[in-house]
């Protein structure tokens, strides 16, 4: 019991230096925001033990003892941000529904931070709730492709579980799913401090590998880097396959043609409906153009008929010119 | 031997080839990009290539275009192109029936060419159509299309640029259509090459 009343204290006093921190340097939350996250999570109470540091870009180190205390930077993999959190698709759950109850000591023990992470197929794998998003397959796909052969990677270096949202079924935009998709590709494919954390490989310089590409800025706000940079895959909504750079698409016609690309990668959730009003890929129509896929079938024939018409009039002429030639 | 009116001068002459090269190449990349995905006859050069040549060809194109309504203006050769005739529609229904029925018949042209009227009616209709409207049509949408930033996202619930991309095709479609009757109501020469050789020298050699 002794022991029990010593740690609790320890706890206490341990925790005080990052509320300390907290009042010093962070910017408190706006009270109806507080609201709406309580209403959102009845947790709120017991995730700010943890946010009161993780919430914040620099916590307070204190050593109660020697009475030092030393301002730090929270590391980037370790902060939560509120707002993200509690809009994210997680925005319900208690930190410590997937982290130790453990980490509530400070500093944290060695062995709790060892301890494993869960991955998506933890909680989604196998379960008839989630069996449309076919986590099973996401997982193959995803020990299939170059993100895989990385150490240390992770569903949650594109997919952070305290910010994640459904974008890719729900977006009614596609200029926001492709910003929102591009960016979890661009924070370490554009930024080389993220990008070597992760490998040796050389600095990229995505503009300058896609000189190749006409119009790149339009092609890169219309399309996500994953339509031409994954493989297809028919049973799941987000092809997770990511191809070595070498097996990426270079063909333009396999976006701008009628069988388009798109149709089974970025426009894929909106409608089964490949033809609406003659067009062909009409749904891409709602929301962009794309040379070569947005043809219209009638305006095609139509103007067959006025190409062929034209020509067998000139045939004609051609005919009874020929005739008047030989009466002569 | 009399070389006939002139009424084609060097500059008109070298517009005019340079308009019709480019033209054609902008025709047949057009297409090549409008069915891409799709095998030959309508593909002819692939998506790439055609985006570069299209591009290329429609920047001189442009600039060709501006030598062209600057020439008209400052050498007069506008005026070619303008009807004061008080009966417009009657001369474009005589000149048709002219190439529908009195040329069969050996009836004389109804509107010889002169010095002053280069055009026949229904020449200085479709000429001034195709020069005044299709073109300024095909070559801003066009424009548009290159910067496609510059359109709005939606146009009454459609995209933008679709709207923009039909007209630049249905455009630049009837402008091909406007250049193969062309080419052909060429052959209507006293001999078939008679128009074509006007267009090489500068001078009509044809007594109507």
């Amino acid at each position: 019991m002794k022991t029990l009343k010593s740690r609790g204290l320890l706890v206490l006093i341990l925790f005080s230096g990052c509320l300390f921190n907290s009042q010093l340097f962070g910017i408190a939350p706006d009270d109806s925001l507080v609201v709406k996250w309580k209403d959102i999570n009845v947790f709120y109470d017991d995730n700010e033990r943890c946010l009161v540091c993780h919430g914040e870009a620099y916590y307070t180190l204190s050593d109660t003892v020697a009475g030092i205390s030393q301002i730090r930077n929270m590391f980037q993999d370790y902060f939560v941000d509120r707002e993200d959190y509690y809009d994210g698709v997680h925005k319900s759950f208690s930190c410590t529904d997937c982290h130790s109850s453990d980490f509530i000591r400070f500093p944290h023990d060695v062995a709790t931070r060892l301890e494993p992470r869960y991955a998506c197929i933890d909680c989604h794998g196998y379960d008839e709730n989630y069996a449309h998003l076919n986590f099973e397959e996401i997982e193959v796909e995803y020990n299939n492709s170059t993100h895989a052969q990385v150490e240390n990677f992770s569903c949650w270096k594109c997919h952070d579980p305290h910010s994640y949202k459904l974008i890719a079924s729900e977006v009614s935009d596609v200029a926001e799913l492709v910003l929102y998709d591009n960016n979890m590709c661009l924070a370490c494919h554009a930024n080389f401090t993220e990008f070597r954390l992760l490998t040796d490989r050389e600095e990229i310089n995505v503009v300058n590998k896609h000189e190749w590409l006409p119009n790149q800025v339009l092609h890169f706000e219309s399309v996500r880097c994953i339509e031409c940079h994954t493989q297809i895959s028919d049973s799941i909504l987000v092809a997770h396959m990511v191809l070595p750079k070498d097996k990426a698409v270079k063909n333009c016609t396999e976006c701008h043609s009628t069988n388009s690309r798109l149709m089974s990668t970025l426009y894929k959730f909106e409608s089964r409906e490949k033809r609406q009003n003659g067009f062909f890929n009409s749904i891409i129509l709602n929301r962009s153009y794309v040379i070569g896929a947005s043809r219209n079938m009638y305006l095609g024939y139509l103007s067959f008929v006025i190409f062929f018409g034209v020509l067998t009039v000139i045939g004609i002429h051609v005919f009874f010119r020929v005739l008047k030639a030989k009466k002569k | 031997m009399s070389k006939g009116l002139y009424l084609y001068p060097k500059w008109i002459r070298l517009w005019h080839i340079t308009n019709a090269v480019l033209f054609l190449i902008l025709i047949v990349t057009g297409i090549s990009l409008q069915f891409s995905g799709l095998d030959e006859p309508f593909v002819l050069v692939s998506f790439k290539s055609a985006v570069s040549w299209h591009n290329a060809a429609a920047f001189f194109l442009v600039l060709s275009y501006v030598v062209y309504i600057i020439g008209n203006r400052v050498t007069g050769n506008i005026k070619h192109y303008r009807s004061n005739s008080d009966t417009y529609l009657q001369d474009l229904i005589k000149q048709f029936n002219y190439y529908r029925r009195d040329m069969f018949r050996g009836e004389p042209h109804p509107f010889p060419v002169t010095e002053d009227s280069k055009f026949n009616p229904l020449q200085r209709f479709s000429y001034l159509l195709a020069m005044y409207a299709g073109m300024p049509l095909v070559i801003i949408s066009g424009i548009l299309l290159f910067y496609p930033g510059m359109l709005p996202r939606q146009i009454f619930g459609v995209s933008g640029l679709l709207i923009n991309d039909l007209i630049h095709i249905a455009s630049g479609f009837m402008l091909s259509i406007f250049m193969i009757i062309h080419i052909y109501t060429c052959t209507l020469g006293s001999k078939p090459t008679t128009l074509f050789k006007s267009m090489v020298d500068g001078y009509h050699h044809d007594d109507h």
